[in-house]
């Protein structure tokens, strides 16, 4: 392990890595300080420019300083306006508003950046110590566990991303399964399901589809509601930054407790960030004294505390699969998946002992992003705020058209564009009818690597024998089972018991 | 019917020609030695449609849940006509035409005219301030991606030469 640190700093303390990790923070700050755009819009819109750098390390450095930078812009626009930027910074505006709202907004500002720091700080610990331990138990797998685990993800995924409606998110995961069949693969050397058309003979673009599926829906949701943009009615005025002894005291053991939490939540598949600031932030009000209780949700500091460290440390822990497995734990690490197969890096266990640089550089620019972000980020907030301030008849034509650059650039295709806006306009209707997307592109990123562990099983046994004769891989598919399983049959339960009620049972 | 059960007829629409192509026309062109191996292009696939059958019948032909309406904060499409759609529909008419003119028409121009007429779409007048700015965008968009990150992008129409 230390030779993998000493590796890892090497790279991560190289000139133009450092240069990656504070570009990335600032510009994942300032995009994520806009109201609407998400980490997978503003990662996705990175990609061809991460992509286009060619070293996987510092395109990975890039992307995970830019997803750092968004969740900590979305935290600073949660508390100043009061619009959360990010899913995962809703709970930060509980408290973190009305804080501002009490003209100490410099404090919020100062206790949330802190606790991101801690947060992200204590979840790179603890993925340097269970990343290779994980990672060293994966080597046992063959492609038949592959295979299982990758259901076992996918199904974590449509059970978590489609709470209480569990089918819904299943047939979008399938959907994303099948569209990743479409096109020439590498395994069986034959064009499938292009419909004669030559575009389609490499399949669809993975960028096109994070464009289209995330950041195009999020800029058409901007025009058809405007208020969603409206930066009005908040206090931008930033002040004092300091924080006193006594407050630094009481938030010391809340956030020490949020980050191991989200830690944990964050290396579920599925669950994610926001699971893990929602959470946080419950558990906190739940234990905090009686007293203190009526004070969350008013401005309290530990309520403002709790979700901030839970969503770095979460934001870490996502990397834990992302980097062991190959699998990926959230939409955003999905992306960040399907960028370095871009870059020909299979993420796995094998990457450990294959590309140790790549591996450990990623752990240890999240402690210098961490860094960064408290040390260059908390002095400019006051500017990096008048983000804010720009206006929605200029800021909405030029997400569209980052969004139509990054997948020209991904391509170099004209035709990706028009796809592009296909797909976009699916995805919206898609977002209308609460259809969730995330488990769709997760299924296509996924799609390839799951046939071709399939086929080397199918291979192998010559037929599905390999169900019944390894019982790791019989485990791993009944655990993916009950996973789609349960959640429908409590929703069920629930649904019935409601109806009971509703007539006077 | 709720739009949720339109989409998923929709999805089961496309399974089932999906599943078609799988079960029926894609094997018919399969060399023979490839029919002795135990899996074949078109066996995930397969699977796959079926899944895609049994989620969409599932959700189409689930009792009925009494409509919630749309989560707070979320666009409600039963009242579409109340949002922006014109402004969203032009910006997206935008987009197809900035496709389809890139190439012949060159990225500096088609991108300017992207920009500036997209912000006017959204209402605004003040040329004077976004054609500098739009100027300015796709100038530095431009060099980065053609002079930094290498890739060819033709500034001009394409009488007036490559630009390369």
């Amino acid at each position: 392990m230390l030779d993998g640190i000493l590796i890892g700093l090497s790279t991560a303390f190289s000139f133009s890595n450092l240069l990656m990790v504070i570009g990335g923070c600032l510009i994942g700050t300032f995009i994520g300080m806009l109201p609407g755009l998400g980490p997978m819009s503003i990662i996705s819109i990175m990609i061809p420019v991460a992509i286009s750098i060619g070293d996987p390390s510092a395109a990975l450095i890039l992307l995970a300083g830019v997803y750092y930078g968004a969740i900590f812009g979305g935290s600073t626009s949660s508390i100043l306006i009061n619009a959360p930027g990010v899913a995962s910074t809703v709970a930060t505006s509980f408290d973190g508003y009305p804080l501002a709202r009490q003209g100490k907004a410099g404090k919020a500002l100062t206790v949330a950046a802190i606790s991101s720091f801690c947060g992200g700080s204590i979840g790179a610990i603890l993925l340097m110590i269970f990343a290779p331990a994980l990672a060293s138990v994966a080597l046992l797998f063959h492609s038949a566990e592959y295979f299982a685990l990758m259901v076992v993800g996918l199904s974590a995924i449509a059970a978590f991303a489609g709470t209480g409606q569990v089918v819904k998110a299943l047939l979008m995961t399938v959907l994303g399964l099948i569209m990743a069949t479409v096109g020439e693969g590498a395994l069986f050397n034959m064009p499938r399901f292009t419909m004669g058309i030559m575009d389609l003979q490499s399949g669809f673009g993975f960028i096109t589809l994070a464009m289209a599926m995330f950041a195009l829906p999020e800029a058409l949701y901007l025009v058809l509601d405007p208020g969603r943009s409206k930066t009005e009615g908040g206090s931008n005025e930033i002040k004092d930054l300091r924080i006193t002894r006594a407050e630094a005291k009481s938030i010391a053991p809340v956030i020490g407790r949020q980050s191991i939490q989200g830690f944990l939540i964050g290396v579920l598949p599925g669950a994610g960030a926001t699971i893990a600031s929602f959470l946080g932030y419950a558990v906190e009000r739940n234990i905090a004294p009686k007293e203190e209780q009526k004070e969350f949700g008013k401005g309290a500091i530990k309520g403002l505390a709790a979700p901030e460290s839970a969503n770095n440390a979460a934001c870490t822990g996502s990397f834990v699969p992302l980097l062991t497995l190959g699998i990926p734990g959230s939409g955003t690490t999905a992306i960040l998946l399907g960028a370095l197969i871009a870059l020909n890096v299979s993420p796995g266990p094998r990457l450990m002992v294959d590309e140790p640089e790549i591996f450990w550089a990623v752990i240890i620019s999240m402690y210098v992003g961490n860094l960064i972000l408290l040390v260059l980020n908390l002095p400019l907030i006051p500017y990096i705020a008048k983000v804010l301030a720009v206006p929605r008849n200029y800021l909405i034509p030029f997400i569209f058209f980052f969004t139509l650059m990054g997948a020209y650039i991904g391509q170099n295709n004209a035709t990706e564009l028009l796809i592009l806006v296909g797909l976009g306009i699916c995805a919206t209707v898609l977002r209308f009818a609460d259809y969730p997307l995330a488990p769709l592109l997760i299924g296509f990123i996924l799609g390839s690597m799951l046939e071709d562990n399939f086929s080397r099983s199918m291979q192998l046994y010559d037929g599905l024998g390999f169900l019944m004769e390894r019982p790791m891989t019989i485990g791993l598919l009944g655990l993916a089972a009950l996973l789609v399983i349960l959640p429908s049959y409590r929703a069920r339960r629930a649904r019935l018991r409601q109806r009971g009620v509703a007539d006077g049972d | 019917m709720a739009l949720d059960r339109w989409i998923a007829l929709v999805i089961l629409m496309i399974s089932l020609a999906y599943g078609y192509t799988a079960f029926f026309t894609m094997d018919e062109g399969l060399p023979p030695f490839m029919k002795f191996n135990a899996i074949w292009p078109s066996t995930f696939p397969k699977g796959l449609s079926v899944m895609a059958v049994i989620c969409a019948l599932i959700i189409l032909l689930s009792p009925q849940k009494a409509d919630a309406g749309p989560k707070a904060g979320d666009i409600d499409y039963r009242r579409l006509l109340d949002y922006k759609l014109g402004q969203a529909t032009a910006l997206l008419a935008m987009m197809v035409i900035y496709a389809l003119a890139l190439r012949p028409v060159g990225f500096l121009i088609s991108t300017v005219a992207f920009l500036v007429i997209s912000a006017m779409i959204l209402g605004e007048r003040k040329l004077h301030i976004l054609i500098p700015i739009a100027v300015l965008a796709a100038g530095v968009v431009w060099y980065l991606v053609q002079q930094v990150l290498g890739i060819y992008l033709r500034p001009l129409p394409f009488f007036m030469g490559t630009g390369g």
